[in-house]
């Protein structure tokens, strides 16, 4: 489904990704974790051609999105959802007009059956009814963040992107979260690729960790066996984050 | 796209490589603004349309109905500088009924479209530029983009629209007010009755006077579309960079409706 062909990205003088390859599989949950910096976020921005690879190339399905344009791309990018990091709604819609915004723009729906069907995905990520006429500045990060969710959602997208869903979260909104994210993917087949430094979430939910260093992809392995890597720099990230190694983590097939 | 890499250049050998690379990047940007606003022109056939007319009567809303009270502060003193500067001038040689003629030519001609889009430049446009400059800066053009919305069609060519209609109107009503204005201080304090002087005022200005003036705003109009929407989409580094960006846009916007107010004036009245 989703394919990183020897991918390498430098901003200047800095190398940022250095020759990755990997796949993810339709309706899978796959998580790159790693240190600030690293390459994640820049990773999952390839994904969509929000920045292109200067070696290698991205394949979403058959369509290269690294060397697509114009409606090429528009078509490949309507097949991804993307979560911001800081859930990127409109400041000046409410959330209803948030929500329903791709639908508006792409649809011929009369503005009753978007906002339904907005008020259906409101429901669907666990917002109550009285937020939908609210601005974003009016909600907490956690509730932004469902409702940026919700309008990734609502245009069915067969892949998801999460940059960082739960970043500045309490715990229990984290694992609302987390929750959403392995909902969605266990009831809808959408594929989910959630960037993360939380081991917590990545491995609660996803079927394969990724982990880059330095621009490197030193680590992918399901979450049993991610644990157990050797590698110094795995090692590390679980241990400042006080993963239990001995704890019981779910294997590939479980957590999908 | 809007949403761009962010680039990275070694630092330059010497002032003349310094000055060559400021040069082209000074290109590429103006280069940059005229395909975006191209495009926003292009983009004006959907200005009817059910995605767009809610933003479009929004910006006419900004741009036209509320500006209207610092026009009026503004135009209004103008016309009474102008007409009490001028008249007691022409006073010492008994020739103050024809304040009338100079206030109305001079706002027509050049104060008009100028004073307005001054306003509009650094009250719209520069609320534009910061607007636009924050959504690039929390990803929300880059957001935009992947929902396949297009940040020109969605955001430049609303405010491109309503720049176009409303900038000429405001520009008349900048003359009318501004008249008006010249009139009063002409009654009030140079003993001009205010008859003499919309007679005086009408005998000397001429139609095209109005008609460059109005083709003046439309071309500040571009302008301040064009420098307003592309600094604010190229808004890099945070709440300074969006300052940055504000500033940025006035200043550019006053220098190119200066230097294109003169080219206009040459090319029609020499």
């Amino acid at each position: 489904m989703i394919r990183f062909d020897s991918v390498s990205k430098a901003f200047g003088p800095k190398r940022v990704l250095d020759n990755i390859s990997f796949e993810v599989p339709r309706g899978e949950v796959f998580a790159i974790v790693g240190s600030s910096g690293t390459g994640k976020s820049v990773t999952l921005k390839h994904m969509v051609r929000l920045l292109t690879p200067d070696q290698g190339a991205v394949w979403i399905g058959d369509d290269e999105v690294s060397a697509a344009r114009g409606q090429h791309l528009e078509r490949i990018r309507q097949r991804f959802g993307f979560l911001f990091q800081s859930g990127a709604l409109m400041q000046w819609l409410n959330i209803g007009d948030n929500i329903g915004l791709p639908l508006r723009q792409h649809t011929k729906l009369s503005l009753a059956e978007v906002d339904q069907r907005a008020r259906r995905m409101l429901k669907l990520v666990h917002l109550d009814e009285e937020v939908f006429l609210k601005h974003p500045s009016d909600l907490s990060g956690g509730m932004q963040k469902r409702a940026a969710l919700a309008r990734a959602m609502i245009t069915e997208p067969e892949i998801i992107l999460y940059d960082e869903p739960t970043s500045g979260l309490d715990p229990v909104t984290s694992r609302t979260i987390d929750r959403l994210i392995l909902d969605l993917s266990q009831n809808t087949g959408i594929t989910s690729v959630v960037v993360t430094h939380d081991m917590h979430s990545a491995l609660g939910i996803a079927g394969r960790i990724a982990m880059l260093s330095g621009g490197r992809l030193i680590e992918l392995a399901p979450p049993a066996d991610f644990i157990q890597s050797q590698q110094s720099e795995v090692q590390a990230f679980l241990d400042a984050q006080h993963i239990d190694r001995a704890g019981k983590w779910p294997p590939a097939k479980e957590s999908q | 796209m809007i949403t761009r890499e962010p680039e990275y250049f070694p630092p330059p050998a010497n002032w003349f490589g310094l000055l060559g690379r400021r040069t082209l990047l000074t290109c590429r940007h103006v280069g940059r603004a005229l395909i975006m606003v191209g495009e926003a022109f292009l983009m004006l056939r959907f200005v009817g349309s059910k995605r767009n007319r809610h933003e479009v009567l929004f910006q006419l809303f900004v741009t036209g109905i509320k500006s209207l009270g610092v026009i009026t502060v503004v135009a209004l003193f103008t016309g009474m500088i102008l007409a009490l500067q001028t008249g007691l001038e022409l006073r010492r040689f008994g020739q103050e009924v024809n304040i009338g003629t100079a206030v109305t030519v001079s706002l027509t001609r050049e104060m008009g479209p100028f004073m307005t889009a001054m306003i509009i430049a650094a009250s719209v446009g520069s609320a534009i530029a910061a607007q636009l400059g924050t959504m690039t800066v929390s990803e929300e053009i880059a957001a935009l983009e992947l929902m396949s919305i297009n940040p020109v069609r969605y955001l430049v060519m609303p405010r491109l629209f309503a720049l176009l209609i409303m900038l000429p109107i405001l520009t008349v009503y900048t003359n009318i007010i501004g008249v008006v204005g010249g009139g009063i201080v002409g009654q009030t304090q140079l003993g001009v009755s205010l008859r003499a002087y919309f007679d005086n005022a009408l005998m000397y200005a001429a139609n095209k006077d109005l008609y460059v003036g109005l083709f003046k705003a439309v071309i500040f109009g571009v302008i301040i579309t064009a420098v307003a929407c592309h600094q604010g989409f190229s808004t890099r580094d945070g709440a300074v960079g969006v300052g940055q960006a504000t500033r940025r846009t006035v200043v550019i916007s006053f220098l190119t409706m200066l230097v294109m107010g003169y080219m206009v004036t040459r090319v029609f009245y020499e």
